[in-house]
């Protein structure tokens, strides 16, 4: 086992230095100067070239890499351009919105999905299985955003029990901050869960139709333990893997979601940030995700391996 | 006893509903929540060019030495009074006195001469360095006189100094003014929570006329479709810019809601190449702009919202001439102007499209119209920073569209190198005479030159004059109907019965 997660930690570091020249690379070729951006139409060429040396853009491009390899390795993450602000001190300031609201989504996804999904596998075939496959398939077909716009029509503009935008501050107002985040949560969960609850069911069907299940349900275990003890843990791995998928899905849905609520998170970030050519942003943020998804994978190998004995010895 | 009793209780309740009941009726709501589609990258309005920055803090936290009213017209604002010398080259401010800075200090010639000085230097960032261009020098006389000499008279300086790039900032503040904003207006800072909103609250030693709100929030909603449900639940009681056109109806029809459409000073143009084959000969440029239907742009890019233009300025301008009617919808006439430039056969040619929907949405539906009379167009959709890149920089591009939203800006026309690429020694003349000149008369007079000269040679295609719908709270008052400047001035809003 630990050779098996040392093997894994090092093709993790080599992922994130491949990542972190693909990065650098794509934003270097990328058109458009942050500084003729910020000043317009009118701005005259000494302005800007002011500007630009003030933000750094005048340097070789070699130096810059390294300095914000350098810089992501002891934690700096360099100064915005346009914002003028420490990005670490931007990034803290959103990642508080963005992880809880992720968390928060990937709970609420699953804690729906499973059970719907054991309840389909178990009753296969029933009105009840037939139901809950036809209202996961409208799930998986509605793009979030739309389903979100649908949440603030009825729950903040039609029945007002929340407000429509924002995002109070979790120092200021912390329960005002978790009823922000319940509407973007429950945009974001309730396609995954259709689409998690979906890859259970399959799973577990394949799993239940095995012989081990068969010989369970022959020396008289109990049906419920049938489905819990012995084909859950086999339907695991391809559950795991969409889940997986889905939190860094779920990071790059907030782009979304944020927006649509105006919620102060990464995504908003990122978007605005790409838009402005606040390219130090940019690069800083999409490693940090970059990160944050390999980081995710190495635990869903790990985690492969502990649902999965026979997979430690791979590799 | 019991009886008195009660009697007395009840007397006293009443009495305590009268009290109450008439000081929630004194106690007028004193604080605004304002939508705005983008956020500032930062709050100081002279070192960058986004709108955004000027609708936070014009005349709320900055102030200028003049500034520019809701009709476009120039207000004396930290410079109370001022004479022109008869040369028109000198110009003697006299300052507002008792006008502070929102950290106690008081206002004074020093630092006029550090704001201006500070705008023109080399190593200023300031957006806007022409409008400083024709400064010599900056002089304190005494502590509330301030002399500025030009190098030639320039008519439009007072109006110049009344732009949100001119504002008048403090030596020690200006390195900080990005992040905490100060300056000598109505309200100042409170605080910034990146990504959703910057608070203003009213300054208590404001000069001027205090205003009726005492707190000011701006909240930033780039979502059309949360812009709509933010006004709807009253999150936000104010979208003096509001995104979503196709909802306005809604909004008209609700009596919650007041809607003004007004004027910005954005003309929305067919920018063309006029260095590039086959649009430097007039005729083909004459030709297109006979073959767009402007009304059939404006109903089905902008939900009707907007005014045809036919040349280079804001019809709620003084000195605008309708010149629509020169260059009407008439596609035989296009294919005969093409025909007679020797493009019977018409040609291909592409169009960049910036991000906002008048630009992509208005695009399609140019290319339709050209394709019409055989100009047959590629749409290619480009981001602003390529935008700036290719188009306005590198001058690569056939054709774009773009809304010029600077007020005046009919000088464009006679600058060197500009991405037009249009050069015209009689406009230039005419130009550099309207820079000379300051009588009112004059000035339209040559207006009115310029803008006849740019319709004759068709130098883009004249689309509308972007409106601006605004939708606020119906027992509001005070907001601005047009926008002669980028901003959001809060000086007069106030919260009726």
């Amino acid at each position: 086992m630990a050779a098996f997660i040392l093997r894994r930690f090092l093709m993790l570091i080599a992922t994130l230095f491949v990542a972190s020249l693909i990065v650098f690379a794509v934003l270097e070729i990328v058109p458009g100067d942050p500084a003729r951006l910020m000043l317009g139409l009118n701005a005259s060429e000494d302005a800007i070239e002011a500007l630009r040396n003030e933000m750094g853009l005048n340097q070789p491009i070699i130096p810059r890499y390294v300095s914000w390899v350098g810089g992501l390795l002891i934690g700096d993450f360099g100064t915005s351009y346009t914002y003028r602000v420490a990005v670490s001190e931007l990034v803290t300031e959103r990642i508080v919105v963005s992880l809880p609201l992720a968390i928060l989504a990937l709970a609420l996804s699953t804690s729906i999905a499973l059970p719907v999904a054991l309840l389909a596998a178990r009753h296969r075939g029933t009105s009840a299985d037939t139901a809950i496959m036809t209202a996961t398939q409208v799930g998986v077909a509605i793009p979030n955003f739309w389903f979100a716009l649908l949440l603030v029509y009825l729950f903040a503009v039609t029945l007002q029990w929340v407000p429509a935008v924002g995002f109070p501050g979790w120092g200021d107002d912390p329960a005002g901050s978790l009823t922000a985040l319940i509407l973007p949560a429950i945009a974001l969960a309730l396609p995954q869960a259709a689409i998690l609850s979906r890859v259970t069911r399959s799973a577990l069907l394949e799993a239940l139709s095995q012989d081990y299940i068969r010989t369970a349900r022959a020396k008289g275990v109990a049906e419920g333990d049938v489905l819990w003890k012995h084909a859950l843990r086999n339907a695991l791995i391809p559950v795991l893997t969409i889940l997986g998928l889905q939190f860094a899905f779920l990071l790059a849905g907030t782009i979304i979601i944020e927006n649509v609520f105006t919620l102060p998170g990464l995504g908003r970030l990122i978007f605005q940030a790409i838009t402005q050519r606040d390219l130090i942003v940019v690069q800083s943020v999409v490693m940090l995700l970059v990160v944050t998804v390999i980081s995710i994978n190495f635990l869903v190998d790990i985690a492969y391996a502990w649902a999965d004995p026979r997979l430690r010895g791979q590799r | 006893m019991n009886i008195k009793k009660t009697l007395a209780i009840s007397a006293s309740t009443i009495a305590l509903a009268i009290v109450a009941t008439s000081t929630s009726a004194l106690a007028e709501r004193t604080d605004l929540s304002v939508g705005m589609v983008l956020e500032p990258e930062h709050l100081d309005p002279t070192a960058g060019a986004a709108a955004a920055i000027d609708e936070v803090v014009y005349a709320n936290v900055f102030e200028g030495l003049t500034r520019i009213n809701e009709d476009g017209s120039v207000a004396p604002a930290l410079a109370e009074s001022w004479e022109i010398s008869d040369d028109g080259k000198v110009y003697t401010f006299k300052l507002r006195s008792g006008a502070k800075f929102h950290d106690g200090t008081d206002l004074d010639a020093g630092d006029v001469v550090f704001s201006l000085d500070r705008a023109r230097s080399g190593d200023s960032t300031n957006a806007q360095k022409a409008l400083f261009a024709a400064i010599e020098s900056v002089e304190a006389v005494d502590p509330t006189t301030v002399t500025v000499t030009l190098s030639e008279a320039a008519g439009s300086f007072l109006y110049n100094m009344g732009w949100g790039d001119a504002v008048i900032v403090a030596p020690e503040s200006a390195d900080t003014n990005k992040e905490k904003p100060i300056g000598t207006g109505p309200f100042k800072f409170d605080r910034w929570s990146r990504g959703v909103s910057v608070d203003l609250v009213k300054s208590d030693d404001y000069w001027g006329d205090a205003p009726a709100l005492e707190k000011v929030s701006f909240r930033f909603i780039a979502d059309p479709a949360a812009a709509t449900a933010a006004l709807q639940a009253g999150d936000v009681q104010a979208f003096p810019n509001f995104p979503a056109p196709e909802a306005i109806a809604a909004f008209e029809a609700d009596p919650r809601f007041a809607v003004e459409i007004g004027s910005t000073e954005g003309e929305t143009i067919l920018s063309t190449n006029n260095a590039k084959p086959p649009f430097d000969n007039v005729l083909v440029r004459r030709a297109i702009a006979h073959a767009i239907d402007r009304q059939a742009i404006i109903d089905g890019a902008m939900f009707g919202l907007g005014t045809p233009i036919g040349t280079h300025f804001a019809p709620h301008n003084a000195a605008y001439v309708d010149l629509t009617g020169q260059s009407a919808f008439d596609p035989e006439k296009a294919r005969g102007l093409l025909a007679e430039a020797g493009f019977a056969d018409g040609f291909s040619a592409t169009i960049k499209l910036p991000p906002p929907s008048y630009a992509r949405r208005g695009g399609e539906i140019v290319a339709a119209q050209l394709r019409e009379v055989g100009i047959d167009l590629e749409i290619i959709p480009v981001e602003w920073a390529q935008w700036l890149e290719q188009v306005f920089r590198n001058k690569d591009y056939d054709l774009t569209i773009v809304s010029h939203t600077e007020p005046n800006d009919i000088g464009i026309y006679a600058r060197d190198d500009y991405y037009f690429q249009y050069d015209n020694v009689v406009l230039e003349a005419v130009i550099e005479k309207l820079d000379r000149t300051a009588d009112p008369d004059d000035r339209t007079a040559l207006f009115a030159e310029a803008q006849q000269i740019v319709a004759d040679d068709a130098v883009n295609g004249f689309l509308f004059q972007l409106a601006k719908s605004g939708v606020w709270d119906a027992k509001l008052e005070g907001l601005w109907e047009n926008s002669p400047v980028q901003a959001n001035d809060m000086t007069k809003v106030r919260w009726t019965e």
